[in-house]
């Protein structure tokens, strides 16, 4: 199938985008990689009068450093962040989530900030922005900014703090110099979206976690941050039996779904052992 | 309608387009690009795979409006003069195909594989392709043609 037709706008300025949105109030959808977008658009699940495409923006492609923060612009494609040298230097975890997101077609296309704007709960790169204490810059009407933390940015499934007539711009990660990480995510055939996943990343001490960062995809109508576990990692050695126990309490305050790729109980269960298996990976990259 | 500006295999093509028309059948229905094909109706299967600006992308799943600027490569502007693109010939001598539906895309997929990673081992080489299904499952001679491709088949 095909979209229901629509009016299609390629502004080249953020302001142009902000004004557009303004003008159209909730009959307007923002086009980012559209990887998510347009087979919505194909099942006809929306038909919005009106498309804006933010993919004749460089500015919105960028990918710098600012001080403490790695900023990356909102369209930066999976691909731009995955072969970014300075996100592997500063945010290790977001380069080893990319390498499991989709296919090299969808990375091509798909951008970062389309991705936590859709904000799929099976989608793998909340659990990355909200382990690395991610912050959102949220453009609106005029072209006020605001920041969000990653923590009060998702708000349900496919709902986030981005309101009609604004526009994410930026993600700023406080840097992670020298943290290691791995992201876990469990399918069952390959190019499949997480049934469950976690994403930590370490600061070691030689054999010891000196700091802790971990989340959780699809344990949720949202990305869980796991900061029971956290605390437990801290002064642990980083071998089986030191993280074992810290990882039995991935779990805990979560809801996740049952679905046909398994029921609550499983994915509570799966959450303990790839939460362990995340950490050991990650304390030994 | 939008206009368009896009090259396709080298030629350049200016078009009045509906907003809504999706890349693969700008190529199709309205240049004659029938290499390219449909598969899926839900992005999965990288049939339609084609080059954007050198990579890989599905184009069911992108508008011709995006495309508008850039440059399109399909499976029909890989062979020069009659002379098959070494990938292929490499589906060709290895047999990579059964009906052949998924094999643009395969071929495409692939050309965008080695150019990233000239040298990959075969675990790379299904990882990288993991965009792409077969239907008839020739995974094997398809992972020996990107073998042969790339120079690294073992006898
Ligand atoms: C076959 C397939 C497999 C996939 N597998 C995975 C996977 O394994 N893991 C995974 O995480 N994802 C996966 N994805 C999704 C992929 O990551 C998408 O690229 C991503 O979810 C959306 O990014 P996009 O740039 O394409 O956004 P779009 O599709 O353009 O937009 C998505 C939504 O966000 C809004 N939006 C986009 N950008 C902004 C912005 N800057 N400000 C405000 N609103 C905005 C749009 O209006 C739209 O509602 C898959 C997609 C496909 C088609
Ligand atoms: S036809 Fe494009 S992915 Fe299947
Ligand atoms: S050869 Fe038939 S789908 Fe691949």
């Amino acid at each position: 199938m095909i979209p229901a037709p629509f009016d299609y706008l390629a502004p080249e300025s953020v302001e142009e985008v902000l004004a557009a949105l303004a003008e159209s109030g909730d009959d307007a959808k923002v086009l980012a990689g559209g990887q998510s977008l347009l087979p919505v658009l194909r099942l006809r699940l929306n038909a919005p009068e009106k498309i804006i495409d933010i993919g004749r923006i460089p500015a919105l492609r960028e990918i710098h450093e600012d001080g403490e923060y790695l900023a990356i612009g909102a369209m930066a494609t999976h691909d731009d962040v995955l072969h970014n040298a300075l996100v592997t230097e500063h945010a290790l975890l977001l380069h080893k989530t990319l390498v499991e997101v989709a296919d090299p077609q969808i990375r091509h296309r798909g951008t970062v900030g389309g991705a936590l704007v859709h904000a799929d709960p099976a989608g793998d790169l909340g659990a990355a922005a909200l382990a690395l204490d991610a912050e959102l810059v949220i453009a609106g009407p005029g072209g006020a900014t605001r920041t969000v933390a990653a923590k009060d940015f998702f708000v349900d499934i496919f709902e986030t703090a981005v309101q009609d007539g604004e526009l994410l711009t930026q993600i700023r990660i406080p840097k992670h110099t020298g943290w290691r990480a791995h992201y876990e995510k469990f399918v069952r055939v390959a190019h499949q979206w997480a049934i469950v996943a976690v994403a930590a990343t370490v600061r070691m001490d030689g054999g010891t976690i000196s700091e802790a960062r971990v989340a959780l995809t699809n344990m949720g109508s949202t990305p869980v941050r796991a900061a029971s576990v956290e605390r437990a990692l801290v002064g642990k050695p980083a071998t089986d039996d030191g993280v074992r126990e810290a990882a039995t309490l991935a779990a805990e305050g979560t809801s996740p779904p049952s679905d046909l790729n398994g029921d609550a109980a499983y994915r509570k269960h799966l959450a303990g052992v790839l939460t362990r298996r995340a950490v050991l990976a990650a304390a030994g990259e | 309608m939008t206009r368009i500006s896009v090259q396709v295999d080298g030629d350049h093509y200016t078009d009045e387009v509906e907003p809504r028309t999706l890349l693969v059948h700008y190529l199709r229905e309205r240049i004659g690009k029938t290499g390219t094909v449909v598969g899926c109706d839900t992005s999965n299967c990288g049939a339609c795979t084609v080059l954007l600006d050198g990579k890989s992308v599905k184009s069911c799943n992108m508008l011709a409006v995006q495309a508008d600027g850039h440059e399109v490569t399909t499976v029909e502007g890989l062979a020069i003069d009659g002379t098959l693109h070494p990938m292929q010939q490499a589906f060709h001598d290895k047999h990579a195909l059964q009906c052949g539906y998924c094999t643009p895309g395969m071929i495409m997929a692939s050309i965008d594989l080695l150019n990233d990673n000239p040298h990959p081992s075969e675990d790379e080489i299904r990882v990288g392709l993991e965009g792409n299904l077969c239907r008839c499952t020739g995974y094997q001679n398809i992972v020996k043609a990107v073998q042969q491709a790339a120079g690294s088949e073992q006898s």
